[in-house]
């Protein structure tokens, strides 16, 4: 080909690359495109607000018999004691921090590896890509190929932490079976919260990608494993709907704190059912 | 004098569709050095479009079927008119092709036992299809395709070079085939030396040498209208053929398949498969009723239901009920579809319904169907789950082509010129079976390869490509570019090409009208000749449109000329002014042969029509039909012998 | 039947540079972006290239960009459109241009390559084959990939990253690479090949962060993230980073049947 005919300037990689199509627009879609990952960056953002709030706040998390998920289990000697609930001093005196923080880790470290979650903040918030086929602002990616993003593949050690303590808040939700004065066989508004959240929380843990994998997907012979095979199945069937379960459950959980909240601070009384 | 750039092979297998790369790779395992050229990218060959399955007597769902019955299905379907020996050895072949897919790793859908499933078709007396879902025809490119790589990437090992042994040029097309000089003998002595490319993406010419050739380029639909083809489909290796001097043979048998889209009319012709009848979808008319059952000829009058409740039966239990007349064979149906319409009773598009919403429960249907589900609701906007399809026939397949050895492939006169797949005559008759295309394919493919193989392996010395040859290859490709005043369009031109023969020599014929079309394909040659384009030569489609008018023009002067010569109506051939089959044609061959030398005269004659006989079928085969069924078929003459 | 005349905005050019031309061509009822290019070829500009083959959605060949999405131009329908609205069809962005609409795609071809073809089971003759259809599903689900490489156009590691190329078999073959994993016959890893381990190692698993795009554009419907990507990543894990499947298949030794 002719030679002189050189560009007007050296473009860089990605879509400006010298022998893609010269097109000087990052993007040429014209949908709302952005909509989907600034309103995933507003709901992370609006949780993280809120949690780093609530976490730190070291108070008004039990009302009795509700224990605010955030706080359960309560492991240090500072927690509030909740009669036959989740009290476990593991940690001694020492500690001068909030409770929460020393059990959110798991959940957060659970959600942070979630393949759904992974996917919704490297959009909402790093950009990496903003939308398909929309250009990315960075100039080097490695993706998880590398520290610390390589650590993205722990995500099944969090799903092992995770059951243990989604069954500690299904105790907790057992526990809101009880009035005020720890009787037993009442329900109140809080109950009906609860239950609602720990189906949440059971359905998007099981739901998880690394679940569905232990279960089954590491099989090469469904058929030998007809159980296994089935268990697969039903994972696969609620992991179609991982990024909704994702979502519902992390409104839930902080809608459940909200409530202990409100009824710890005296703001409102639970409704008693009977 | 073109310069142009010449490498060295043992064998150029010209079209990578089924047959070109399993040719391709039996050339290749038998130690050939093997270029593969095709004009799309590779792996997007029109056998992606099959759908229903792979023919094979493997017999893995009613142990009743074997060769045998497969041969007789295959013979009664082409009415008797098949290469009698093709047929045989394609019927004994099959399942080994498609066994060894499966070590290449194909995944075919399996039976409770886990064999190959295999389902029902039109005119196979059981189920018979391998099939994966309705994509089969990929996964069958994709297998053939992978093993290709995985030969590569054997050669990559050994010689550090993917392409050492096996190389595909895709995005190339071959204008010529090119023959050794004749040293003053008949054209007879002349041998294939190699082919002259260009490459569509530069429009670079290339010649690629190569005593042996196998022409496997597939069919002519793009010169009719409405087709389920692609535009790749405009018969270059037909042409390829007869310009190096090489026969086709009965032309006049084109398949119209039953059902094509007809709305809306950017997908018009777009195949819904067979399957859909297969799997229990019928045909209805305007008046709700399903027609099929006033259709059924006198020869198959014993094979199929009498009545609905008859033919609803069969899917469930087939050894006691005769199955229902939408699964006669292809012609029967199409021209079934055609009167309808004709009579008035059809659908508001032109077309019949085609229902499988009333007969399976959506989840069925979605399962059994997907690509048709996701065709019509992507195109059509229509949800076959819940709603009828509107559908009609298309020009699908061409039944005749380049007249071959039943057992090498070789094409007759030209030694080193091969053929398989549907670019190769004679197999299927005078109508081809569903799923027999891509059997036909591996069987012939794989023979194809064998024998080029063998034959340059046998050659001594390279034949030589003569530069006189390559100067006037280059002359003619680049004639377009150099079109005088008044220059045609070539969209324009391939459009009253399509018009023409879907009109005049399309699923009905009459001699009045075919005689017409000659003469309006006489006046489309001359204006082809003054065909030129804008641009220059890198990617450009109207400069390859322009080259390939030559092919369409000629196979269509083929086909149409063939056509006016057989006075009868069988399989894809049906006159309206000689309705019935006579008994007296089955064993006459139409051999189209080049007029030699060609004429200068653009309006001439290219094609010479010549009559000949076929080989008596060998009794051991006869003997696998009862003799009433023979008395409908055979001539009288051939009765007694 | 309606017509209306429509306004194209369509790349044309070639590797030394290019534009986007404004066309106005005519629409009719039912058709596709590819019926318009079509009608500009025979009527406006004879010499615009594209490629194309089955018009159906089933060869993967017409991939261009529509309205900056990667799409195949088959399955388009212009009634997805406003009547005012201006389309604008370019050439794939993650890939050379060779001209107009037409990209140098044999990245994909070159990645094809490297993927080390289906390992056939020893001695087990052909037509002696036997697979549970539950077994088969799974890869058969890859199996319907046309290879129109529209994943591996929008996937934002090669199409952001030229360098990445190198290094990254892109969405397309590490599904390739699930799917011959999870091939009930496949013999892989009885001739010492491991094909998780070499997904993470050879393949470029580690630069996808799932944001799926590729799920997003496949015509097809594969679930390749979901149901190829992660469980390939899964697999990885297995092999690389889980302490207790490495200790349990060194006590038990490979259990031959996983």
């Amino acid at each position: 080909m002719a030679t002189g005919t050189e560009r007007p300037q050296q473009r860089p990689g990605g879509v400006h690359d010298a022998s893609r199509a010269a097109i000087a627009a990052r993007h040429l879609r014209t949908d709302r495109w952005w909509l989907a990952p600034a309103g995933t960056a507003a709901g992370l953002l609006a949780f993280i607000v809120y949690s780093t709030w609530r976490a730190f706040a070291n108070a008004d998390y039990y009302a009795a018999p509700y224990v605010s998920p955030f706080y359960s289990p309560c492991l240090a000697e500072n927690c509030v004691p909740m009669k036959g609930g989740p009290n476990w001093e593991i940690f001694g005196s020492w500690w001068g921090l909030s409770p929460a923080l020393l059990i959110l880790i798991f959940p957060l470290g659970f959600r942070l590896t979630c393949y759904y979650y992974r996917k919704a903040y490297y959009r909402g918030f790093w950009a990496s890509p903003p939308a398909c086929a929309v250009a990315e602002p960075h100039a080097r990616y490695t993706g998880e190929t590398r520290f610390p993003l390589i650590l993205q593949n722990a995500h099944r050690y969090f799903f092992y932490a995770a059951i243990p303590v989604a069954g500690i808040l299904t105790y907790d939700t057992v526990l809101t079976f009880r009035d005020e004065h720890y009787a037993w066989g009442h329900m109140g508004l809080g109950t009906v919260l609860f239950l609602v959240n720990i189906t949440l929380i059971w359905a998007y843990t099981l739901s998880c990608h690394s679940c569905r994998h232990i279960m089954g997907g590491r099989l090469k012979h469904f058929s030998r494993h007809p159980v296994r095979y089935r268990l697969w199945g039903w994972v696969g069937r609620l992991n179609t709907r991982h990024m909704q379960l994702a979502w519902a459950s992390l409104i839930s959980v902080a809608l459940c704190d909200f409530y202990v909240y409100l009824l710890a601070s005296g703001a409102f009384t639970d409704p008693r059912i009977f | 004098m073109a310069q142009v750039e010449r490498q060295q092979w043992d064998v150029v297998v010209v079209g990578a569709g089924g047959a070109g790369l399993r040719a391709a790779i039996e050339a290749r395992e038998r130690g050939a050095r093997t270029a593969v050229i095709c004009k799309s990218l590779f792996g997007k060959a029109h056998t992606v479009m099959a759908e229903g399955g792979i023919a094979a007597s493997m017999g893995n769902v009613n142990e009743g079927d074997n060769w045998q019955v497969h041969f007789r299905d295959t013979m009664r379907g082409g009415k008797f008119l098949n290469q009698w020996r093709m047929a045989e050895l394609h019927a004994k072949e099959a399942p080994d092709r498609v066994w060894e897919l499966e070590t290449w790793g194909a995944l075919f859908d399996r039976t409770p036992d886990g064999r190959i499933s295999q389902r029902n078709f039109g005119g196979h007396e059981y189920p018979r299809l391998a099939h994966v879902g309705d994509r089969t025809g990929l996964e069958l490119i994709r297998t053939l395709q992978q093993k290709i790589v995985q030969l590569q990437q054997e050669d990559f090992k050994e010689y550090g070079d993917y392409e050492a042994r096996l190389k595909v040029f895709q995005e190339c097309t071959v204008t010529r085939v090119l023959k050794t000089e004749s040293h003053g003998g008949s054209a007879a002595e002349q041998r294939v030396s190699g082919t002259f490319c260009y490459e569509r993406e530069s429009g670079r010419f290339f010649v690629l040498e190569a005593p042996a050739v196998v022409l496997a380029t597939g069919g002519i639909g793009k010169s009719f209208k409405t087709t389920s083809n692609s535009w790749e489909y405009t018969g270059d290796g037909h042409a390829l053929a007869l310009l190096a001097g090489a026969p086709l043979l009965n032309m006049e048998f084109v398949q119209f398949h039953p059902t094509g889209m007809v709305w809306p009319p950017s997908v018009k012709g777009i195949l819904v498969t067979e399957s859909v009848r297969g799997d229990g979808g019928v045909l209805r008319n305007s008046e709700g009723k399903r027609f099929m059952f006033d259709y059924v000829p006198d020869v198959f009058k014993e094979k199929y239901a009498e009545s609905e409740a008859e033919g609803d039966r069969w899917y469930e239990d087939p050894d006691h009920n005769r199955r229902p007349p939408e699964l006669l064979p292809r012609d029967e149906v199409a021209r079934a579809i055609n009167s309808e319409v004709k009579a008035g009773r059809g659908s508001p598009h032109g077309g019949v319904f085609l229902d499988v919403s009333t007969r399976m429960p959506a989840e069925r249907i979605k399962r059994r169907l997907p690509s048709m589900y996701h065709q019509f609701k992507e195109l059509a906007d229509v949800d076959i789950t819940a709603e009828p399809m509107e559908v009609g026939p298309t020009c699908h397949y061409v039944m005749g082509g380049i007249a071959v050895d039943s057992e090498s492939a070789a094409t007759v006169g030209v030694p080193g010129l091969f053929a398989a797949g549907e670019v190769a005559g004679g197999m299927h008759g005078s109508n081809r079976l569903g799923g027999n295309s891509l059997s036909d394919l591996l069987v012939f493919g794989r023979r194809a390869g064998l024998h080029a193989a063998e034959h340059a392996a046998a050659t001594g010395e390279r034949p030589a490509v003569s530069q006189a040859e390559v100067d006037a290859a280059a002359t003619e490709a680049l004639a377009p570019f150099h079109a005088v005043e008044g220059a045609e369009n070539p969209y324009t031109l391939h459009q009253e090409l399509q018009t023409i023969m879907n009109d005049l020599v399309g699923i009905i014929r009459r001699e009045g009208e075919m005689a017409e079309a000659l003469e309006k394909l006489a006046a489309l040659r001359v204006r082809a000749s003054r065909a030129g384009v804008e641009g220059h030569r890198q990617f450009n489609p109207g400069w390859h449109l322009a080259l390939d008018l030559r092919n369409m023009l000629l196979v269509s002067e083929c086909v149409a000329r063939a056509a006016l010569e057989r006075t009868e109506s069988r399989g894809g051939h049906t006159r309206e002014d000689c309705p019935s089959m006579e008994r007296s044609w089955r064993p006459v061959n139409l051999l189209c042969r080049p007029v030699d030398p060609p004429p200068a005269d653009p309006a001439a004659d290219r094609i010479a029509l010549v009559r000949t006989r076929t080989d008596p079928i060998r009794p051991d085969l006869l003997a696998l039909f009862e003799k009433e069924e023979l008395v409908k078929y055979l001539a009288e003459e051939e009765l007694f012998e | 039947m309606s017509t209306y005349d429509a306004s194209f905005r369509i790349w044309r050019g070639d590797a030394e540079g290019g534009e986007l031309r404004d066309f106005t061509v005519e629409v009719h009822d039912g058709e596709v972006v590819l019926d318009i290019v079509h009608r500009l070829q025979a009527t406006q500009a004879s010499d615009l290239a594209v490629r194309w083959n089955c018009k159906a959605g089933k060869c993967g060949s017409c991939s261009a960009e529509v309205n900056g999405r990667p799409r195949l131009m088959c399955m388009t329908r212009m009634s997805t459109f406003e009547r005012s609205e201006t389309i604008t069809v370019t050439p794939l962005r993650a890939f050379p241009v060779v001209r107009d609409l037409v990209t140098d795609v044999s990245f994909n071809y070159q990645k094809a390559r490297e993927v080390p073809a289906f390992v056939p089971p020893e001695g087990v003759a052909p037509g002696a084959y036997r697979m549970q259809q539950i077994d088969v599903e799974r890869s058969q689900e890859f199996r319907k990939c046309i290879e129109c490489f529209l994943c591996q156009d929008t996937c934002h590691v090669v199409r952001d990253h030229e360098e990445n190329k190198g290094a990254f078999a892109g969405p397309r073959f590490l599904m390739r690479v699930a799917e011959l994993d999870m091939h009930p016959l496949d013999a892989a890893a009885e001739a010492g090949l491991d094909r998780s381990r070499t997904a993470q190692e050879e393949h470029g698993l580690g630069y996808c962060n799932i944001t799926k795009c590729c799920t997003e554009v496949c015509p097809e419907g594969i679930r390749i993230t979901d149901n190829a990507l992660i469980p390939l990543k899964e697999r990885a894990v297995d092999r690389k980073y889980d302490p207790l499947v490495w200790l349990g298949n060194k006590i038990r030794r490979r259990s031959d049947d996983r």
